[in-house]
């Protein structure tokens, strides 16, 4: 067909762009595009379009990648100084509680300026915590904690949906997060019947089950000490070690032969089934009160 | 001259019976058709139902169960035989000169196969449906699910069977029953892409498989494997699940960039542009797509270096897809281009898949999925990939094909109309999805907030011209096959071995076997100096 045999047309005669890929060119083309006569295969070799776009898209991807990559790194990596929340998704509800007792249930307050790192889990299918507002999701797996962080830069109220779906009224699991001006804030948190704090509670509930007869100071049974344990290193006595955070407690008390520490025989029991996700929480943050 | 292969008979039984992969591909259109007017049924009330912010027509749970029979029914019992089980049936063995696939009896089986999961599917929404969603997430779909889970699962066993024996059919017939001369770059791209699906299906669909089992057993004994509580791991399923479901996609689309690469060509008139490129393309996608499948979990609790590695192969399973768009593009430069329905079609595949992959881009930036994952921005990313790219080729390619399947022509203006219809419809019933799930929508709600109304209202009205473009090819294609013109053997003057002879087919496929002495897509030479 004649159009086919029409010669080159100068817009796609080599361009600078094209020539800097030059030398691997030809050799790209020699492994391609051999004994091909036609127009559009001469076009190939000349301009060298399929290194071109190889190399092209190649550069950008790995630009695009870096950068939302650089960004999702600093979504997990929180501030030492956050403000720590716990939250226990159930269907269809979020139950909230911050350090000093105080619940909420499907709202969140927290003040501005201040990073707030969310310490989550699910007592039942998997939810996932989502305010659009903030740019921020993180699922809420049972049986382990995840978390995230953020902090409001302005006051108001945002939405909060559930985005994994859970079930019936997965649609109606939403409710609000409210940031509101630090001082606002600290009144709000103190309003209403005064209730141990979530550290207190926590205390209590050690004692309670048990967990104070072996860990607490001056006890003859033989096991690690656990004042301002979340953050430090642990080694365990398969030669793994780990920095202890808030999973690594929560797995030690529910799954104890899965960490044990360098030292230590595996004696403790397992509390699996017997503890709330609440109760579960509160005496993670009483050791977190244990290193202040 | 020998009759063709719809005339060797006409009971049912000759039919249901039949060895002859093209009679087998006619069952296939029977039965995936059926299958995607149930699935987009499911798809008209899920719009009609979200038209509106407040929860009206149907309830939540019903709701819930009729998203899951969408996803259901179109993903494995629509999409995944579409363009393989059916246009691949008919076509693999024509375009590589053979009379008929390797195993024809193993290829009756697996329509049987497909049918009998389907059917178990389909009874298992009769009796009140399954609200798991598509995905089955653990520890929803084993503790909290008061649905017919099981049943499903074994629909979805039994079916992927099918999927198995015909990967494996495609796979040996390829390798063992090419024409004398047809060497593997000559084969036509539709071959090659059929060919990296088969593999995908033959790697991929026992991990399915395994994952179903698994989930049926702590199911009913209650062992524990997904569920923490037993001393299971949720994350374990999803990371089983998305091993088959990720490479699934590009079961989907792989076959239809072969549709594509068949129709661009003979409607430009130009050689396809780096044949090589293309079909290395192809393999790439295949490979690279089983190491993708984390990108499905980048806000599930997955390690965060997990999720680096699983983001920069997203990045680079694009690539060869970049590549291809490039070059469908390419093809048609300087090229003598006419608009007939199929052609419509393929470069309505080509815009689409193109808005969906570069989409595709903005899901695999990590930062970036954790505001969008989960919401109606991936379902409309998906559809743009697997409606607007892999139904627009199918269709495509049954216009395409239609002559030589049913020996008759469709009519051009209708079926031109249709495909404008469908893609301006497709782009109104999708792009608002785009924007709403930006703005924080997120999937699988029944209900939404007010502000997210006006872009809702608009995708329900595109749902419904949506749906009558959909319903035009039913009706004019099934007139044409009474009342169309007869087709000749090559009416689009097409390059490929099965336009060398008659429309329909014989039984035996060709009068003599063919012999391969041309260049794929020689169309360059289809003047007078092409022909012998």
């Amino acid at each position: 067909m004649a159009c086919s045999k029409a010669s080159l047309t100068p817009a796609f005669r080599p361009r600078p762009i094209a020539a800097a890929y030059r030398p691997v060119l030809d050799g790209v083309n020699a492994i391609f595009l051999t004994g091909q006569g036609d127009a559009t295969a001469r076009l190939a070799r000349s301009a060298g379009f399929p290194y071109a776009w190889v190399v092209t898209p190649l550069v950008i991807f790995l630009a695009l990648f870096a950068w939302a990559a650089a960004e999702y790194v600093r979504i997990y990596r929180p501030p030492p100084d956050a403000m720590p929340v716990f939250v226990v998704a159930k269907q269809w509800m979020w139950k909230l509680e911050h350090s000093n007792g105080k619940r909420e249930i499907d709202e969140l307050h927290v003040p501005v300026g201040r990073p707030v790192r969310l310490i989550m889990t699910s007592q039942d299918a998997i939810h996932s915590f989502f305010v659009p507002a903030f740019r921020i999701k993180q699922d809420l797996v049972p049986g382990r904690y995840t978390t995230l962080w953020f902090t409001a830069t302005r006051a108001g109220e945002y939405r909060l949906f559930c985005a994994e779906y859970c079930g019936s009224d997965h649609a109606m699991m939403g409710g609000r997060v409210v940031a509101m001006e630090p001082a606002q804030f600290a009144r709000w948190l103190e309003e209403g019947s005064p209730v141990a704090g979530l550290a207190a509670r926590g205390f209590e509930l050690f004692r309670r089950y048990g967990c104070s007869g072996c860990h607490a100071a001056g006890s003859t049974v033989h096991a690690p000490a656990l004042e301002g344990l979340l953050g430090r290193p642990v080694q365990f006595s398969d030669g793994r070690s780990l920095i202890a955070d808030e999973a690594y407690i929560r797995d030690s008390i529910l799954l104890p032969r899965k960490d044990v520490v360098a030292g230590f025989d595996a004696i403790m029991p397992s509390f699996a089934g017997q503890m709330s996700e609440e109760d579960l929480m509160a005496i993670v943050e009483y050791i977190r009160s244990t290193g202040r | 001259m020998a009759a063709s292969y719809l005339e060797e008979g006409y009971s049912l039984g000759s039919w249901l019976t039949t060895s002859d992969h093209k009679r087998i591909a006619l069952l296939y259109f029977a039965a995936i058709t059926a299958f995607f007017f149930i699935g987009g049924a499911a798809a008209t009330i899920i719009r009609l139902e979200l038209a509106t912010a407040p929860d009206e027509l149907v309830s939540a749970d019903t709701y819930n169960r009729l998203f899951t029979a969408h996803g259901v029914i179109m993903v494995w019992l629509f999409l995944i035989p579409s363009i393989p089980s059916a246009l691949g049936n008919f076509l693999m063995p024509m375009m590589i000169g053979a009379r008929d696939l390797a195993f024809p009896r193993l290829n009756l089986a697996s329509w049987y196969l497909y049918v009998g999961g389907g059917l178990m599917i389909i009874t298992a929404l009769v009796l009140g449906g399954v609200d798991t969603g598509w995905t089955f997430y653990t520890p929803y779909s084993t503790l909290f699910s008061n649905s017919h889970v099981v049943l499903t699962l074994a629909g979805v066993f039994v079916v992927g069977f099918s999927s198995i024996l015909t990967g494996l059919n495609f796979i040996v017939t390829v390798h063992t029953m090419r024409a004398p001369g047809l060497t593997w770059f000559r084969l036509p791209l539709f071959v090659w892409a059929n060919y990296a699906t088969s593999l995908i299906l033959v790697l991929a669909t026992p991990v399915l498989a395994m994952t179903l089992v698994l989930l049926a057993i702590e199911r009913i004994f209650q062992v524990g494997i997904f569920d923490p509580a037993l001393g299971g791991d949720p994350l374990l399923f999803q990371h089983l699940f998305w091993f088959y479901s990720h490479p699934a996609v590009y079961i989907m689309v792989l076959p239809a960039m072969g549709v594509a690469s068949e129709i661009i060509p003979c409607f430009a008139r130009r050689r396809i542009f780096g044949y090589r490129f293309m079909a290395y393309a192809i393999l790439g996608i295949a490979v690279i797509g089983f190491l993708v499948w984390g990108h499905h979990m980048f806000v599930s609790g997955q390690a965060v270096y997990a999720s680096l590695a699983f983001s920069l192969l997203s990045f680079l399973v694009a690539i060869p897809s970049a590549i291809k768009v490039f070059n469908w593009t390419a093809t048609l430069y300087k090229g003598s281009i006419t608009l007939s329905a199929p052609m419509l079609y393929a470069l309505g595949f080509v815009g689409l898949f193109t808005i969906g992959g570069v989409t595709g881009l903005y899901l695999a930036s990590l930062a970036l999925d954790v505001h969008l994952t989960d919401t109606y921005f991936v379902v409309a990313h998906f559809h743009y990939i697997m409606v607007g790219g892999s139904v627009m080729a199918y269709l495509g390619g049954v216009h395409f094909w239609w002559p030589k399947i049913s020996g008759r022509m469709y009519p051009e203006m209708w079926g031109r109309a249709a495909a404008v219809l469908i893609f301006f419809g497709f782009n109104l019933t999708f792009f608002p999805q785009y924007l709403v799930g930006a703005q924080g929508m997120p999937r699988r709600y029944h209900a939404y907030p007010e502000e997210f109304e006006l872009l809702n209202a608009l995708s329900s009205a595109g749902a419904s011209i949506l749906a009558v473009g959909y319903l035009l090819p039913l009706v004019y294609l099934a007139w044409s096959l009474f009342y169309g013109a007869r087709a000749e053997r090559n009416p689009w003057q097409a390059s490929g071995l099965e336009w060398q002879t008659a429309s329909p087919p014989p039984k035996d496929n060709f009068d003599s076997e063919p012999l391969a002495v041309r260049e794929p897509y020689d169309y360059w030479l289809t003047g007078d100096e092409a022909r012998p």
